[in-house]
């Protein structure tokens, strides 16, 4: 039977088929963080029962932890209680764990493909949804919840229905200034925020086939934006070369073995999807999103559409917009670029090539923060430090950030925010804030111009 | 976990689309070490004005509606994988929560919680809303055995789907754990492949 890539690693990792029921799947690599964790090692606490495979388990520390001053000890006594309580756990369960200090913490979305710890043909797991970006590397990797936490740490397996297949092609040439984030808000506003419910993407068509893994990563990252559980690309040589090398990689012989099999690891010709869409790349354009979820996405000199929906007007109301509305020239105070979508050392250089030399606006608060110790010391040693410090850009230490507001890194109510991160949910960056969402090139150009921009405009003025 | 067989209630409706889990209980609460407490703050920005006291616009606050059944618009739970919504919504005392949609993450986490995700058709969902707005004292039956959604005292009923082994774990309060914990042997002679 003609199989797809998702069928490939699904079907070599079912232990058991439960009679009309779900299947028992086993897990490869579990990643764990202070924030969806403590309540699953009280749950094998009470119920006194080991962890099964501690050493397919990393640990970090991300969500709540401060961008600044992370040598001493945090400040908020609940994030710190989290975060000492993941180290304690770690300890006593002999978890490896990359806590504030340690030269590898970060997102945890960043740490794990960085490390080499994310590989082909693997399941992989984690509380936290944006756990599709693995997905990238022809991973089958899906966020769960805390009961799931636990189950995976009593038996390193979940139970769970096959999820359906649909597979969305991009073909032909991006035009210039469209970066991967723009793809994936693209397709996100094509299809809706529940069109993938019940079901895991894979990204086909040259669109991918050319793109970096960071690249990858962030649209695979957003699948679950769509309602995707997981959403994955066939590895090929970009991808074995991003792995090679790294810490936790195969070596040598191990590596070219692994290689072999990851080759085979890309749908058959002929095998069914459940649904299909394609789109073409010359129709994407840099984008912003206007309302409260991440469907809600136009071209950034689109207008705003005219809906008539109770909830599609809650949303405008909520964002300040009106129907019809441009966005380009709307002044705005705040620009993030990291998270787990768009915090990785590719992220940072375009956001500084564009930067270089200029100055932020004044208006403007600009926070960078990397996605993981790893990608600022790459900051510093490649120089784009001392660009963003110039451009009066603030450069933070790895986190979270404000892409979830945990730590004190929050939009104030009222403000909008253009961020690279994934969502734009009412009160996601803090209470009362409004964010767009876009890629690190429209938050550069945004922070330069103080407002809402692209970053060709003066090029245009210039030709003009 | 409890079990669940069959739950009457009043029924509190929510017609909004899209609620994300982050509304459901906002991150700012998510630092607790505990299950317990976060029906305190379920819906907190939604339910509190800014100074802290309550919106008297929201169905929660509005003394009309109570009960255990939330009745909520297209795509319920989507976001976050946080189960802290499921036990926010718990918490607050919800049984039953019904749309025409739910996310993936969150029904799997709902379910178990023992609180009941029952996804009915958007006509159907429709018709209850406004079965409940224009009388909020309108009980709903729910029967998990027979699967069926129901007005009390009416012809209108509707059946929904479940998962046959969730709806077994339901009915008898079994929980996952317990159930991948009897497979060992099975998921340590499948590492040994």
């Amino acid at each position: 039977m003609k199989k797809t890539l998702f069928d490939k690693v699904w079907d070599s990792h079912v232990v058991e088929s439960v009679e009309n029921g779900p299947q028992i799947l086993y897990i490869d690599k579990h990643l764990i963080h202070e924030v969806t964790s403590p309540q699953a090692f009280a749950e094998l606490e009470q119920r006194n029962i080991p962890v099964f495979r501690p050493d397919q388990i990393v640990a970090t520390a991300d969500h709540n932890v401060p961008t600044l001053n992370q040598h001493l000890p945090i400040t908020d006594a609940l994030s710190r209680n989290q975060v000492e309580q993941l180290t304690a756990n770690c300890k006593k369960h002999g978890i490896t764990l990359y806590g504030l200090g340690h030269q590898y913490q970060g997102i945890v979305h960043v740490i794990a493909p960085e490390l080499g710890i994310t590989q082909p043909g693997m399941t992989m797991v984690c509380g936290d949804s944006h756990t599709s970006t693995h997905g990238a590397f022809g991973t089958i990797a899906f966020g769960i919840g805390t009961s799931q936490v636990a189950q995976v740490f009593a038996s390193q397996c979940v139970l769970l229905s096959k999820p359906k297949k649909m597979r969305v092609n991009v073909n032909g040439k991006l035009k210039k200034g469209v970066l991967p984030k723009d793809v994936i808000l693209y397709i996100i506003a094509k299809l809706g925020t529940n069109s993938g419910t019940g079901y895991f993407v894979e990204y086909a068509g040259d669109v991918f086939e050319n793109m970096s893994m960071e690249g990858r990563m962030t649209v695979c990252n957003m699948s679950i934006e769509m309602g995707a559980r997981g959403g994955m690309i066939a590895p090929d040589e970009t991808t074995f070369e991003y792995i090679k090398g790294k810490e936790f990689a195969p070596k040598g012989e191990s590596f070219e073995e692994k290689v072999a099999y990851w080759k085979t690891l890309k749908t058959d010709d002929g095998a069914v999807f459940d649904k299909e869409y394609s789109f073409d790349a010359e129709d994407i354009g840099p984008m912003v999103t206007y309302g409260t979820n991440p469907g809600m996405g136009i071209k950034v000199d689109g207008h705003i559409p005219q809906t008539d929906d109770a909830s599609f007007e809650k949303s405008l109301e909520y964002m300040g917009f009106e129907k019809g509305e441009s966005l380009l020239g709307k002044p705005i105070n705040y620009v993030f670029i990291g998270s787990c979508t768009n915090s990785r050392i590719e992220d940072f250089r375009v956001a500084a090539e564009y930067i270089r030399g200029k100055q932020k606006a004044p208006n403007v608060n600009a926070l960078i923060v990397p996605g993981s110790q790893q990608v600022a010391k790459q900051i510093e040693e490649e120089g784009l430090r001392e660009i963003f410090e110039e451009a009066g850009f603030s450069l933070r230490q790895p986190g979270c950030s404000a892409c979830l507001a945990m730590n004190d890194d929050k939009i104030p109510a009222g403000e909008y925010c253009v961020s690279t991160s994934n969502r734009n949910f009412e009160g996601r960056q803090g209470q009362g804030a409004r964010t767009i969402l876009a890629s690190p090139l429209i938050a550069a150009a945004t922070a330069i111009k103080g407002a809402i921009a692209t970053p060709y405009e003066e090029e245009r003025a210039v030709f003009a | 976990m409890e079990k669940f067989t069959t739950h009457t209630s009043r029924a509190i409706p929510l017609p909004i689309e899209n609620i994300d889990t982050d509304q459901i209980i906002p991150a700012r609460f998510l630092k607790a070490t505990d299950k317990s407490g976060f029906g305190a703050n379920l819906f907190r920005d939604w339910r509190y004005n800014k100074d802290g006291s309550e919106n008297s616009s929201f169905v929660l606050n509005d003394p009309k509606y109570s009960g255990t059944i939330l009745i909520a618009g297209d795509n319920f739970g989507c976001g976050s994988s946080r189960e802290h919504a499921a036990w926010a919504l718990a918490d607050y005392g919800l049984k039953v929560i019904v749309s025409s949609y739910f996310a993936d993450i969150f029904k799997g986490n709902a379910l178990n919680n023992g609180l009941l995700p029952i996804q009915v058709s958007p006509e159907y969902l429709k018709e209850l809303i406004a079965t409940v707005q224009k009388k909020p004292e309108t009980e709903i039956l729910v029967e998990l055995e027979e699967q069926y959604i129901a007005v009390k005292g009416s012809d209108n009923k509707a059946s929904f789907d479940i998962d046959p082994y969730k709806k077994l774990c339901l009915l008898n309060g079994y929980d996952d754990i317990d159930f991948l914990i009897s497979k060992k042997d099975k998921i340590e002679a499948f590492e040994q492949q």
